[in-house]
């Protein structure tokens, strides 16, 4: 059976693998055991450990989508693409907007 | 064993509801009595309530609506004899704590259960026919759906006769919607009405999204999709992306409420005014959700009856998305005066500003569209030109509200009353009336009675600009919104003058029912045997009236933008010269009317706090989708005989029309 | 399978159950679209709650990391797990499936059971979700996520049921696919609360 259109596929293509799994288990660790090293054991300077297990996760996210979910750009999943990224950009906004408009209904608040 | 739940709940005191009550139960035995003695139960639920078909899904979607904008209007109308009454210091007739109950179920009833299902349902009828489609991408999804609504509606009509509603307005702000300031159950039955109907909106959402996508026939790509649907995709995008956010939050305040945790809360903490960001970060995309179907359907009318191809298709198409992502960048207006500051409302009052252009270039298209045509002003026509120019109004004033330091003397003043009405009635409410008596053959095979048809509009929208301009003055005036009872002698003559437009407006509700009444009673003498009884342009038009259940026989293969007008050029009146073959569709399912059930049970039972009976309602609905997934015999096949009988049927009909 | 063909015939709505495979897949994507904006609302909120602990415990004071990493390998090795659930799903070895999604299963209520001690633990000592803002947002931002992931198992189980009674068929194997999508989801949101809740609140 071969339904191309999925977002991970089926047999015969080369996503998906034991090699894809393995190898994205491998960076999914390396990607968590970092972070969390840096935040039991502090070593670096607080900014710089922030943005280091910030990106460590916005990585693995990436990771977990290639290895695991098997997103590609091929053209049967194009939608899933689209709609993945406009849910990004919703969340951008939403998260983002949120808090600037919050800290400033907070910051008028004079301390309160 | 019952939770809260006693006979106090029902309210025995107060006298308007009781003969409510007694009015509504009357009517409801007379109209089961009705069905009972004309033998249709079986008929209604093989038909109708176990249909999976979107045709049957979106005539029921629109009934209920309809009978939804009854209730909610009988509160408009209660809520302006009380102000008429009120206004000159006497207490009126209605208390506060009936009155505030009263303008917060007109807000939830109008947008939740009058609007979006009144949408939906034309969503349903109307797509995949355009598309060329047989049915939408999850049928059964879409029957769930449709009874998840219908239990939304059930739970806040209950709130009438056993418990109450909440008083806090049609977006129940906290402190106030909390438990310390609301502890009755009214708040609780808008929290779980909102809740299940909203499921049932999502996943609509998610149907028509696929299905515009995934089930467009050979040859429709997305730029030759007529308007109508291309507006239900954006449409689809916005409830997607705007209805989980109303999910958590009002999640966030039933725990709040429930389990006293402290999202909202005034102690420990708590932030009530990240309820009043994230409910409106949902609630501006729900006007859009609310007014670009609506565009779509002018754009359809403007068209057909001016019998030209649509001006500026692209740009109306690229107006939407542009809307569809700009929606999402505007919602503080809503809150302009509630502390962000200077430059958070800058930034919002500039963008609000922006997404009126894309708007503005919409009115100018369908103007264009008119220029130079050969109009015929039909039903439809009179609604669309009343659209433009209420719209254009409404849209004005909401330009104006767009500025941060306006809208700190116009927030929450009539202004912003007549604002929203002026665009929720002159764009959505005319739009679903257009699009009623547009679509109305197509659903039924017979037209609706035009001279009632004609009586309405007029009444509409002469009682409308009655109704609601006033106000506009009246918000300059002073006049804040849910005044209980006032004494400003100057307020008094405007607010008469709108008691009046809104009895006209009565009026055309009145002949409304009528014409629905006579229609039916004339529906042999008009009956419609063409399919196409406008005609019209696109694919809808080419099915029969109603349409089979399959909806083609055969699907058509699309060359261009206007499919049908494009076949009616190259000399194809119809598509049932076919070879006809047998065709895979849905099987009916009770399911959906037992999910519905259960999840009124489940609702209920939680807003009464009768913890056996909701969880014992979760498990039976869970159970009910469990019996499903073992469900074999999900689809059928028609048979090519059964397909050649339908078609040569219809056939035989056209000749003889 | 052919693609949809663009330029023939329009009958490609008898191609029956494999489009309806994928249709079922894409459109539970969809769904975990929105799932992912659901939580998005709740991590604001975190975000915005985070500091309200109304003289009760921060984060600091309460989170204890080695802990969270023991749930968080449980998470990825049952997400490994149950790609390799899908491997032999693709090979169509039904055994194979069963106990890879046994393991799967076992692991996912590992991972619930040291969250329910956790929290267990937090209540005991008086730091409950209603003792303050902050511990609100924590307790329902990471217990939403722990009721998605029970969710998930019950489904599970229910499946692993159902492929033992009927095996690998095309419904199965695309509900099979479907629980996937939502299990990987799972692991991504999972990856975003140790960020958010544990990391950043330690850091």
């Amino acid at each position: 059976m071969s339904s191309e259109s999925q977002v991970h596929s089926s047999a015969g293509a080369s996503q998906s693998s034991h090699k894809s799994y393995n190898i994205g288990f491998v960076l999914a660790a390396l990607l968590t055991l970092i972070p969390f090293g840096l935040a039991m054991y502090p070593s670096l300077p607080r900014t710089a450990t922030f943005l280091l297990v910030l990106a460590c996760a916005v990585i693995q996210i990436l990771v977990h989508m290639v290895f695991f979910l098997h997103l590609t750009t091929a053209r049967e999943q194009r939608w899933s693409l689209v709609a993945l990224v406009f849910t990004v950009v919703i969340i951008v906004l939403l998260v983002g907007l949120s808090l600037w408009i919050m800290y400033y209904v907070h910051y008028n608040m004079l301390g309160l | 064993m019952f939770g809260k739940l006693t006979w106090d709940a029902i309210p025995f005191g107060e006298p308007i509801i009781m003969y409510t009550l007694a009015v509504v139960g009357l009517i409801g035995i007379g109209g089961i009595g009705a069905i009972t003695y004309k033998r249709k139960w079986t008929y209604l639920w093989k038909e109708w309530f176990t249909s999976v078909d979107h045709k049957r899904i979106g005539v029921m979607y629109i009934v209920v609506a309809l009978v939804m904008l009854l209730r909610g209007f009988a509160d408009a109308l209660m809520m302006r004899t009380q102000q008429a009454m009120a206004s000159d210091g006497s207490p009126g007739y209605l208390p506060p704590e009936h009155y505030d109950q009263i303008f917060t179920a007109h807000g939830v009833i109008m947008i939740f259960f009058m609007a979006m299902p009144f949408v939906v349902g034309l969503m349903n009828i109307v797509v995949p026919l355009q598309i060329g489609a047989r049915d939408v991408a999850y049928p059964f999804l879409n029957a769930v759906s449709f009874w998840l609504f219908v239990s939304g509606a059930v739970l806040v009509n209950l709130s009438l006769g056993i418990g109450e509603f909440a008083r806090t307005g049609w977006v129940a702000y906290p402190p106030l919607s909390g438990i310390a300031y609301s502890p009755g159950v009214g708040v609780d039955y808008y929290i779980w009405s909102l809740q299940i109907s909203g499921i049932g909106t999502l996943l609509t959402g998610l149907n028509f999204f696929v299905t515009i996508l995934k089930m467009r026939t050979t040859g429709m790509t997305l730029f030759r999709m007529p308007v109508f649907t291309w507006t239900v995709l954006c449409t689809s995008i916005l409830i997607l992306a705007a209805f989980p956010i109303l999910t958590a939050t009002l999640f966030m305040l039933t725990l709040d409420r429930y389990m006293g945790m402290h999202f909202f809360t005034n102690e420990l903490g708590g932030n009530p005014m990240m309820y009043i960001n994230l409910i409106w970060a949902w609630g501006h995309p729900e006007v859009y959700i609310l007014i670009l179907p609506a565009f779509g359907i002018f754009s359809e009318v403007a068209s057909t009856f001016s019998r030209k191809r649509l001006f500026g298709y692209y740009s109306l198409v690229w107006a939407t998305i542009v809307i569809t992502v700009l929606s999402f960048i505007v919602w503080v207006h809503h809150f302009f005066t509630m502390g962000a500051g200077p430059n958070v409302n800058a930034f919002f009052g500039i963008m609000t500003m922006i997404i009126a252009v894309p708007t503005g270039v919409k009115i100018f298209t369908w103007l264009f569209t008119m220029y130079r045509g050969r109009v015929r002003f039909e039903t439809p026509m009179l609604w669309t030109v009343g659209f433009i120019v209420t719209f254009s109004i409404g849209g004005m004033t909401g330009v104006l509200l767009a500025v941060p330091g306006a809208d700190f003397l116009l927030h929450n003043s009539l202004f912003l009353i007549a604002h929203f009405h002026n665009v929720i009635i002159g764009g959505a409410v005319f739009g679903y009336l257009c699009g009623l008596t547009y679509w109305f053959p197509k659903a039924f095979g017979f037209k609706l009675y035009d001279p009632l048809g004609r009586a309405a509009f007029w009444c509409w929208l002469g009682g409308f600009y009655l109704a609601f301009m006033p106000s506009y003055f009246l918000g300059f005036m002073g006049m804040t919104r849910r005044l209980n009872h006032f004494n400003v002698p100057e307020w008094r003559p405007l607010l008469l003058l709108e008691m009046v437009g809104v009895l006209i407006i009565l009026c055309g509700v009145a002949c409304q029912v009528m014409q629905l009444i006579v229609s039916i009673r004339k529906r042999h003498e008009n009956r419609d045997h063409t399919g196409d009884p406008w005609d019209g342009r696109t694919l809808e038009w080419a099915t029969a009236s109603p349409p089979p259940f399959y909806n083609f026989a055969e699907q058509p293969v699309v060359h261009g933008i206007d499919a049908y007008w494009g076949m009616k050029e190259r000399g194809v009146k119809t598509l049932i010269d076919a070879d006809f073959r047998k065709i895979h569709m849905p099987c009916n399912t009770s399911l959906g009317v037992v999910i519905g059930v259960l999840s009124t049970v489940l609702g209920f039972a939680l807003v009464w706090h009768i913890w056996w009976l909701a969880i014992a309602g979760l498990l039976a609905t869970v159970a009910a989708l469990v019996v499903r997934s073992y469900d074999q015999h999900t689809e059928y096949y028609v048979t090519a005989e059964e397909v050649e009988r339908v078609e040569t049927e219809r056939r035989q009909l056209m000749a003889e029309a | 399978m052919s693609h949809i063909v663009l330029n023939e015939t329009a009958h490609q709505q008898e191609q029956g159950y494999e489009d309806a495979g994928s249709l079922s897949l894409f459109g539970f994507w969809v769904y975990l679209m929105t799932d992912c904006i659901l939580f998005a609302t709740l991590f604001a909120t975190y975000a915005v709650l985070g500091q309200s602990v109304a003289g009760g415990p921060g984060a600091a004071d309460i989170f204890e990391l080695p802990y969270v990493l023991g749930e968080t390998s449980l998470l990825l090795f049952s997400s490994i797990t149950y790609g390799y659930a899908m491997l032999a799903n693709h090979r169509k070895d039904k055994r194979r499936v069963l106990q890879w999604l046994g393991v799967t299963f076992v692991l996912g209520v590992g991972f619930i059971a040291m969250e329910l001690n956790e929290f267990h633990h937090l209540i005991a000592e008086g730091y409950g979700p209603q003792r303050s803002a902050f511990l609100t947002g924590f307790f329902t931002l990471v217990g939403t996520h722990g009721l998605h992931v029970l969710i998930g198992l019950v489904w599970m189980a229910l499946l692993m049921i159902q492929v033992q009674q009927r095996g690998l068929c095309c419904v199965n194997s695309t509900r099979l696919s479907c629980l996937s999508l939502f299990w990987h989801f799972l692991d991504i949101v999972w990856v975003c609360v140790f960020t958010v809740v544990y990391l950043f609140g330690v850091i």
